[in-house]
């Protein structure tokens, strides 16, 4: 009896339960908005209505998903392949810091949204766009958080490590990349479901697949269950796509506060 | 400044050590008229009016002084990070234009790599100079065994006290075996209780690896207790104030603290700081 007991409490306090909890909560609030105020389907759809859609249309959404994801992930990729060099190269050079740096702020006050359909234009409707876009989004997080990273190593570690006779090379990798890890995760974090969003926005402006392009078309014919079903689909690929991430932290730097879980030993 | 003339306790001026001493004992450290000024966007900014003053082989040497008078700028120039002003800095011989073997230094916080755990911190000048890992590490164990972390190899620096963690960042300080181990402040961040038992385990560390000490401290009780000799500096541009031979025997135990001898000396330095503030 104790024991079941027991076994519920873990289960109450087991992380994914919490905020799966509020789900259905929202949701029952979700159903009793619609039915109290008498808000027609064609403005908000019924929770069951985008609930039964998700069942009938599984395998098509699951499909427009594949390229969604493909180009999300692409765009990553590219983001923290580009993001984290130029990041060194800002840290690294102060002529490089001070010409490419303030563009490259400047450069994220343009709606990407504006620059998507000239994608387009110069790439056609096929992935190219779509990840760019993503790429696009993604980039800038990790270039910020990178150059953060890099920078906030402690004067006096950096002094220590000269005093070793440490060139630069071996100050950037004993010192300077691995203390920047937790800040470019964190950059990494952000980009992910900044690129998810950049692919959406491609797919938007042109493209015939993809879950944009189903969100578009279902909008165009007042299918609001088939929309919401489709922003279901997006944010599940935000959260797994996210958690894939968070679980490479957890691998890469487990020296770090965020992760440590040991009892600190004290003498 | 003080003229104070107890038995012993000699405030030397100008002529900074006694003559008879400098032919015996081999030099570590020369620092001949050495000065630095900052360039700074307001002009140039003196930190250091110049200093002559030499320590010997095995000699554990305390500089006191208030803060900005210029004891980190010191030490930073016998480790070849600041290039002097004016002036030349030689160790055994060379003068010292850029990072040099010769050192070892531990700062105010053990800055302790935290992706590495304990005895890879200490390898690190091993690893950074591409001496022999192999013989490097058994050297690792010893010091690490002589600090008491003994099994404590393969913890990560965040599973120690801070006291532990600067005993760590001194064996990291002499595992290339230097001549010179250079310290600022480096029990400035324990609690006073830990900050005593390190100062007993520290003096006992330079007797057996006979190691020449340059050490920066703002505890007077502290210089006194580490120190054969301390040298006393003025505010900001700093120079030397006064140097004390402390003549009390080593090895020292907690117990020196409450004998008269060491209290005098307290008193003797402590005038300095009270002379100066007073803006005499």
């Amino acid at each position: 009896m104790a024991e079941s007991k027991r076994g519920w409490v873990r289960l109450l306090q087991a992380g994914w339960l919490k905020p799966l909890i509020f789900l259905v909560f929202l949701t029952v609030a979700w159903d009793l908005v619609i039915r109290l105020f008498h808000i027609p389907p064609y403005q908000i759809p019924k929770p069951a209505d985008v609930i039964e859609t998700l069942w009938t249309d599984w395998p098509s959404l699951l499909a427009q998903s594949v390229p969604t994801t493909i180009a999300t992930v692409q765009g990553f990729v590219l983001s923290a392949l580009f993001g984290i060099p130029m990041a060194m190269l800002i840290v690294g050079s102060r002529t490089v810091e001070s010409y490419v740096y303030p563009l490259l702020v400047f450069s994220q006050s343009i709606p990407k949204i504006a620059i998507a359909p000239l994608f387009v234009v110069w790439f056609g409707f096929g992935m190219l766009p779509k990840v760019l876009s993503a790429f696009l989004l993604g980039f800038f997080p990790v270039v910020v958080s990178a150059v953060q990273g890099f920078k906030s190593v402690e004067p006096d570690m950096l002094d220590l490590a000269r005093a070793m006779e440490a060139n630069r090379l071996q100050i950037f990798r004993m010192v300077r990349l691995p203390h920047a890890m937790p800040a470019i995760f964190s950059g990494l974090k952000v980009s992910i479901t900044l690129a998810v969003v950049g692919a959406v926005v491609g797919e938007f402006v042109g493209s015939n697949n993809g879950l944009g392009f189903v969100l578009q078309r279902s909008i165009g014919n007042f299918e609001l269950p088939t929309m919401f079903a489709a922003l279901v689909m997006l944010s599940l690929i935000g959260v797994i796509l996210f958690w894939i991430v968070d679980v490479i932290e957890r691998l890469c730097i487990p020296w770090h506060a965020s992760q440590r879980q040991d009892l600190i030993v004290a003498a | 400044m003080s003229r104070e003339s107890v038995s012993n306790v000699t405030p030397l001026k100008r002529e900074y050590r006694a003559a008879s001493l400098e032919a015996a004992r081999p030099v570590s450290i020369e620092i001949k008229g050495v000065s630095k000024t900052y360039k700074t966007q307001d002009g140039e900014v003196p930190s250091l009016r110049p200093i002559d003053f030499d320590i010997y082989d095995g000699e554990f040497v305390v500089v006191v002084g208030p803060s900005g008078c210029g004891k980190t700028t010191l030490l930073k120039m016998v480790a070849g990070l600041l290039p002097p002003s004016g002036g030349e800095i030689r160790v055994g011989n060379k003068v010292i234009t850029k990072p040099h073997s010769d050192v070892g230094i531990v700062f105010q916080s053990a800055m302790l790599l935290p992706w590495r755990n304990v005895l890879r911190n200490v390898m690190m000048p091993v690893e950074v100079k591409g001496l022999p890992e192999a013989e490097y590490r058994e050297r690792a164990m010893a010091l690490l065994k002589m600090v008491g972390l003994q099994g404590f190899e393969k913890k990560y620096p965040w599973q120690l006290s801070g006291g532990m963690q600067q005993r760590a960042s001194i064996c990291r300080a002499l595992v290339h075996d230097p001549k010179i181990v250079l310290m600022d402040e480096p029990f400035g961040a324990l609690d006073a209780m830990t900050r005593e038992r390190m100062n007993v385990e520290l003096q006992r560390i330079q007797r057996e690896t006979r190691k020449t000490v340059l050490l920066i401290t703002h505890s007077i009780p502290e210089a006194v207790f580490l120190a054969d000799r301390v040298l006393v500096m003025s505010e900001r541009p700093g120079t030397i104030a006064a140097v004390y031979d402390i003549d009390l025997p080593k090895p020292r135990t907690l117990d020196v603290l409450s004998e008269p001898r060491f209290v005098e000396m307290t008193k003797i330095i402590r005038k300095h700081f009270n002379a100066q503030s007073d803006g005499a």
